[in-house]
């Protein structure tokens, strides 16, 4: 069981609580968390799945009242939405493990191929809004403790409930206003010019990560400019999870200044400053570790928020314009594996975590 | 098992009522963030039940005496926070969007507390595969990005279009089904812990039902935590509803108000210069998840004794039980 006091703690408790053995060894450890994965996946993929046929057929959702009544059957037919509905869900399952989402309805692509195509532009603002998250939350959090109960706590502490009031496309929208429309310092939306899009993608074996592309192509412009569109989306997603990690480096610094080790390094004249700095801080720091994975899930919804207020071509804006043209197979596809992504990265995260810390064990 | 009779020494019925006598215990910050909250949330309460009284038009009025109001005019006499994109009054549907922000809320939390608290109930009482199965299931709706939920259930409730009810049906229940898990897992871990005091057993001993004992000595014991977790899910809620309103399953803007669906129609203004479309909508989400939030987080310190801070005293340590910040991307 786990003995950090946080959230992702009293989470990851939970499933556990079968399984429960003091002083269980790391490799059972791991072994048993990675085949409660297994149950997780199906049972998001069966939930998607029974929730999307509930209320009918795709085809139907798409073409509805476009189409005369005997070609929609006959569409619905060659697509197999006819069939009982339990061999659809064996179909679909199978399609799942071999790594077959299905094909959109709007654009007729493979649903693989529509996540290697704008996965890497989610990914890449994942990365960056963490980056933000870090470089604010951990630093705010560590002064915010520092100064616990006074003007400066207070002022952060406000700032970071602040953060997570405001819905995350209410954040762009006011710094899009600002820094792109008043200021004019900076890109409306998109992820680069169209110009310097079409020297990304004309590279060979360009990745679609353009920070890495435009590395690649050694052109100060090109970089300048990719990273000029980066940064209000960055901010945007960043802000809302460094409010999280500033919570909690805090709480965990506060709750490690008050451990006895520290009194005793108190008593030994340590000073307060390197009391927090070495003492404190750096054990508090662990539980981070879960917290990032946590965040993950809140990127990935953040993320469709952010991709579409500043129109950056990734996994959540495509899924919005999916969801506009009413295309419930890609709907249904890039769910799945967004989900599955977040069961992937828990479950690397709890390893971590199983690692740095010989306590987190069943 | 009946209640006490209550000690002379007792404080006054008015004093134990939960938010007063919370307030009464606060000092300082905290006492200020509580009423901070206290007052977003009364405010918002008063917007909402006053609405009709309060808005200058109705929330799809395109045209007033003097005809047409005009799309996307500045903040003027006529028009306070001046119209959108489409001609609807701004501050019309910026107060009439807090009635259905509130139906919203008022159904999730509703509905979600009824079932998680039913389920976590059974499942730590009965305990069992029945308990794992539930587990299992509630962990793996937790892990889900819960705005991609939103979307899955928006779509499965109201086929993505909506009617006023429809709509707030369709947003109250997908936010439901993202909380039960969080309901289920707090009133669960609460039972389990109750079901082995010496008064549920002395209860089995004199031969009352598995009902009898569930509802009367367990269920009554283990709902100290809802009210926090309540608050907290309502600000959830408003921002799950103005997310899904943002990527286009809002209701529709003749149907009912709805601040998500203005701000989702606001992108393309903001390119352009107009602010107005988009700042006032946006800060009155902030406003309400702000004061909810506060209301919310003050209270849990203060239920605490431990968190709780004194006049003079310890250091407060502050928890992070409430899961709600941990999923809170529905919201973002």
């Amino acid at each position: 069981m786990t003995t950090t006091s946080d959230a992702p703690a009293a989470r990851a408790g939970a499933p556990r609580a079968w399984a429960k053995k003091p002083g269980g060894s790391l490799g059972r450890y791991l072994a048993v968390r990675a085949l409660l994965i297994i149950p997780t996946v199906f049972i998001l993929v069966t939930t998607v799945f029974v929730l999307m046929r509930l209320t009918g057929d795709p085809i139907t959702a798409a073409q509805g009242g476009r189409l005369p009544a005997d070609q929609l059957a006959e569409r619905i037919h060659e697509a197999g939405y006819d069939r009982p509905i339990l061999v659809q869900y064996l179909d679909y399952l199978g399609g799942v493990f071999t790594g077959d989402f299905g094909t959109t309805l709007s654009d007729r692509r493979e649903v693989t191929e529509v996540i290697a195509t704008f996965g890497a532009a989610t990914l890449e603002l994942a990365f960056y809004a963490l980056i933000v998250a870090f470089l604010v939350g951990i630093p705010l959090g560590r002064l915010a403790a520092f100064h616990r109960d006074r003007w400066p706590d207070a002022i952060f502490r406000v700032g970071g409930i602040l953060a997570y009031a405001t819905p995350v496309f209410f954040a762009g929208l006011l710094l899009k206003l600002v820094f792109s429309v008043w200021l004019d310092v900076l890109p409306v939306a998109g992820r680069a010019d169209t110009r310097t899009e079409l020297t990304l993608s004309r590279g060979d074996g360009a990745t679609g990560i353009y920070l890495i592309d435009a590395i690649r192509t050694g052109d100060p412009a090109v970089l300048g400019n990719v990273l000029q569109h980066a940064i209000l989306p960055a901010v945007t997603l960043g802000l809302l999870t460094a409010g999280v990690f500033l919570r909690v480096v805090r709480t965990n610094v506060i709750s490690t200044f008050g451990a006895g080790y520290v009194d005793a390094a108190r008593s030994r004249g340590v000073s307060e400053r390197r009391l927090l700095r070495k003492h404190a801080y750096r054990p508090a720091l662990i539980p981070i570790v879960t917290v990032v994975g946590l965040q993950i899930a809140l990127l990935l919804g953040g993320a469709v928020l952010t991709e579409t207020t500043f129109e950056w071509k990734g996994l959540g804006f495509q899924l919005s314009q999916y969801l506009q043209a009413r295309d419930f197979v890609a709907v249904q596809g890039i769910v799945v594996v967004l989900a599955v992504i977040v069961a992937v990265t828990n479950f690397i995260v709890d390893i971590i975590a199983a690692l740095l810390d010989p306590r987190v064990r069943y | 098992m009946t209640t006490p009779a209550p000690a002379s020494s007792r404080r006054p019925l008015w004093a134990r009522v939960p938010v007063i006598s919370h307030l009464r215990q606060s000092i300082g910050l905290q006492r200020g963030m509580l009423i901070v909250g206290l007052v977003l949330t009364g405010l918002f309460l008063l917007t909402a039940l006053l609405a009709p009284a309060l808005a200058p038009y109705g929330f799809a009025q395109l045209r007033g005496p003097d005809g047409a109001f005009g799309a996307t005019q500045p903040p003027s006499a006529e028009h306070l926070l001046g119209t959108t994109q489409g001609g609807y009054d701004v501050l019309s549907r910026l107060i009439w969007g807090s009635r259905t922000a509130l139906l919203v809320i008022v159904v999730a939390v509703v509905a979600s507390i009824l079932i998680g608290v039913a389920l976590g109930l059974i499942s730590g009482y009965f305990g069992g595969w029945l308990d794992r199965v539930l587990v299992v299931i509630a962990d793996a709706i937790y892990a889900f990005p819960s705005l991609l939920l939103a979307i899955v259930l928006a779509i499965v409730i109201s086929g993505g279009q909506s009617s006023m009810w429809g709509g707030i049906l369709a947003a109250a229940l997908s936010i439901t089904v993202i909380f039960i898990p969080q309901y289920l897992r707090v009133t669960r871990a609460e039972v389990i812990r109750i079901k082995s005091e010496a008064f549920v057993e002395s209860a089995r001993v004199v031969g009352a039902s598995h009902a009898r004992i569930m509802i009367r000595h367990v269920l009554r014991n283990s709902t100290r935590t809802l009210p926090l977790i309540l608050t907290l899910n309502a600000s959830e809620a408003i921002l799950t509803l103005a997310g899904l309103g943002f990527l286009g399953f809002g209701i529709e803007p003749t149907a009912a108000a709805e601040w998500g669906y203005d701000l989702n129609k606001a992108v393309a203004d903001v390119s352009s210069g107009v602010w107005w479309t988009a700042v006032f909508p946006g800060t009155a989400i902030v406003l309400v998840v702000l004061g909810l939030t506060l209301v919310g987080e003050s209270l849990n310190d203060l239920s605490d004794p431990r968190l709780r801070k004194r006049a003079v005293g310890a250091e407060p340590v502050e928890d992070l039980l409430d899961p709600a910040h941990a999923t809170q991307e529905a919201s973002a």
